[in-house]
């Protein structure tokens, strides 16, 4: 037994203070994501999604220029991002997708600037990988906390505004008729975005705060029937991808002879993808089915598609 | 400025930005803007691994944007675009940061593939991004009427035997062909803003299609030589002026087509143009 758990966990692995900060933040992180992403991916914003984790890390590398320290960056540029791309986009899908393109690209001229500026006067070496990839193990303990705050704060924000933004999101037109503030939930939604986005890209990295955004609720709104069976199902596989590529990151370094540590970033989005393929197999399987007979594709209704 | 190594960077600008233009119409009237930054970003990790292996950029590029574009294409038939998008990216450049972990890659280098380093454009490099844009420009001169339909009125272009799933994987390969010519030039992220910024511009300014796919040529070239002028001048990268002055040729055109609407009372400019159902057939 203590064998094969030496052969699971490689050595030193639960004695290491950082694995221990990555498995914590990685978990807060994994669950705001998801239960953020469930609503991103029924709504059909995961540009914005990912777009906002760039526009944030512009920020940030614009606060380390003046000598701030990231995270009021992250947040800041975040929240006026998601503001413009709000204010400026048209509502209809097309000239969203249009507004966040536009408000993409600005922010990322601005962040060729800032780390330029930055490399030349020598102050954030290391800074464009770190920002564009990121990684969990180097996280200091000190940003859990803000991580953490911020993060219930965003879903706090979500739970107050879940039920017209659901009614908001499943029939707009439904949701005008009985008067419910359609353009306010959509913008206050935004912001929340935009702070979850944020601090998943500051803490563990554009890439993985996307990955974590949309695959974990793509993936369980293909299995679960019911919006909490969703968020419950996109928790799970996202802590559980997460945790999963921590431990294989950290084993992957005795696993070659030249003793090199391949990035977490990698493991997690591959185990991520993977489940997303899988996932959509019984939905593949079905449409056979439907192919072969409606009767037989009966049983499958009544799934929230994604 | 118009000495030496410049020639070459005017040149490939150029032919990146007329490229940039046309293609960047049809990712407009599709609202392909996701897959339109998703492909050359992800690109960008095809990059790394093809200086990892030690062979041409070129080729890691081409292989990650046309894999990319199919996984979009393929992928989003059964998914959801965006969401099928999204992990394509995500998967592409986690690959790119396994690669980058395995080479002791220079920093900047790593930069300039990202951001651009229009003036390190070789004279080996101009054949085959001229070959390359020549090739886009003739596809999408010979796909023009049923991408068109296909993106402006679906259900017609299906009546009439055009194949939305087809027409999205040709339009997407075009995207990955456009991308490889372009990200040397002006690095990963930028080619994004250029397919973006100009034609919805453009498309503010004219409904008529071919009119505003000129304009929209019109305006990339504008933005990049106007680019590279004050990055030599001010010395600062060239991915930020392409950056926001694409954003703010956007805001003119918003402005524009707002500024008409009240004072003229006509439509927007904007709405999509009708054809007539029978035109294709």
């Amino acid at each position: 037994m203590h064998q094969l758990s030496a052969a699971v966990f490689g050595p030193g692995f639960f004695a290491s203070p950082q694995v221990h900060t990555a498995i914590t933040i990685g978990a807060v992180v994994a669950i705001v994501s998801a239960v953020t992403g469930v609503f991103t991916v029924m709504r059909g914003q995961s540009f914005a999604g990912h777009a906002l984790g760039d526009v944030s890390a512009a920020g940030g590398s614009g606060a380390l220029l003046i000598g701030l320290t990231p995270l009021p960056g992250f947040v800041g540029a975040g929240i006026v991002g998601a503001g413009v791309m709000d204010m400026i986009g048209v509502q209809r899908l097309r000239g969203r997708d249009l507004a966040t393109g536009i408000v993409l690209g600005a922010a990322i001229g601005c962040s060729a600037l800032f780390l330029y500026l930055g490399t030349t006067t020598g102050a954030a070496t290391g800074a464009t990988q770190q920002i564009l990839f990121g990684s969990i193990f180097t996280t200091t303990p000190g940003t859990i906390t803000a991580v953490a705050i911020l993060g219930a704060l965003a879903l706090a924000s979500l739970a107050a505004i879940a039920r017209p933004l659901l009614l908001a999101t499943v029939s707009p037109d439904i949701a005008a008729a009985r008067g419910a503030p359609v353009r306010l939930t959509g913008l206050l939604f935004m912001l929340a975005l935009a702070v979850s986005v944020a601090l998943s890209a500051l803490a563990i990295g554009a890439l993985l705060s996307t990955a974590l955004l949309i695959g974990p609720p793509a993936a369980a709104l293909r299995l679960a029937k019911t919006v909490p069976g969703a968020l419950a199902t996109a928790c799970l596989t996202g802590v559980a991808a997460t945790w999963l590529g921590i431990l294989l990151a950290y084993d992957s370094y005795y696993w070659g002879p030249g003793h090199h540590s391949l990035p977490v970033s990698f493991f997690i989005v591959a185990i991520i993808f993977a489940t997303y393929l899988a996932t959509g197999l019984p939905a593949a399987r079905a449409a056979r089915r439907q192919a072969a007979g409606p009767a037989a594709a009966a049983a499958d209704r009544g799934r929230i598609t994604a | 400025m118009f000495t030496g190594f410049m020639i070459n960077a005017w040149a490939t600008a150029t032919i990146a930005a007329i490229v940039a233009g046309a293609v960047g119409y049809f990712v407009v009237l599709r609202g392909a803007a996701f897959p339109a930054h998703a492909i050359p970003k992800g690109a960008f990790a095809g990059a790394a691994g093809a200086s990892l292996l030690g062979i041409n950029t070129l080729i890691g590029l081409a292989v990650f944007a046309l894999l990319g574009a199919l996984a979009i294409g393929t992928l989003g038939r059964r998914g959801r675009q965006d969401v099928v998008t999204a992990l394509a990216l995500v998967l592409m450049l986690a690959l790119g940061a396994a690669f980058l972990s395995l080479t002791t890659q220079y920093e900047p280098e790593i930069y300039s593939l990202l951001f651009g380093q229009i003036l390190g454009v070789s004279t080996t490099q101009i054949l085959p991004i001229t070959a390359l844009g020549a090739v886009c420009i003739a596809a999408i001169a010979l796909l023009y009427r049923p991408l068109t339909l296909s993106s402006i009125v679906p259900e017609i272009a299906e009546a009439n035997g055009i194949r939305g799933y087809r027409i999205q994987i040709a339009f997407l390969i075009v995207v990955a062909l456009a991308t490889t010519m372009t990200v040397p030039v002006t690095g990963a992220l930028l080619i994004f803003s250029l397919m973006i910024g100009p034609p919805a511009a453009a498309r503010s300014f004219t409904s008529r299609p071919l009119l505003a796919m000129a304009l929209s040529v019109a305006i990339a070239l504008i933005t990049v030589w106007a680019a590279i002028a004050a990055s030599y001048l001010v010395n600062w990268p060239i991915g930020f002026f392409v950056g926001t002055i694409a954003a703010l040729s956007y805001g003119t055109g918003r402005g524009w087509a707002t500024w008409r609407r009240t004072h003229t009372g006509t439509r927007p400019a904007t709405a999509p143009p009708r054809q007539p159902a029978t035109d294709h057939a």
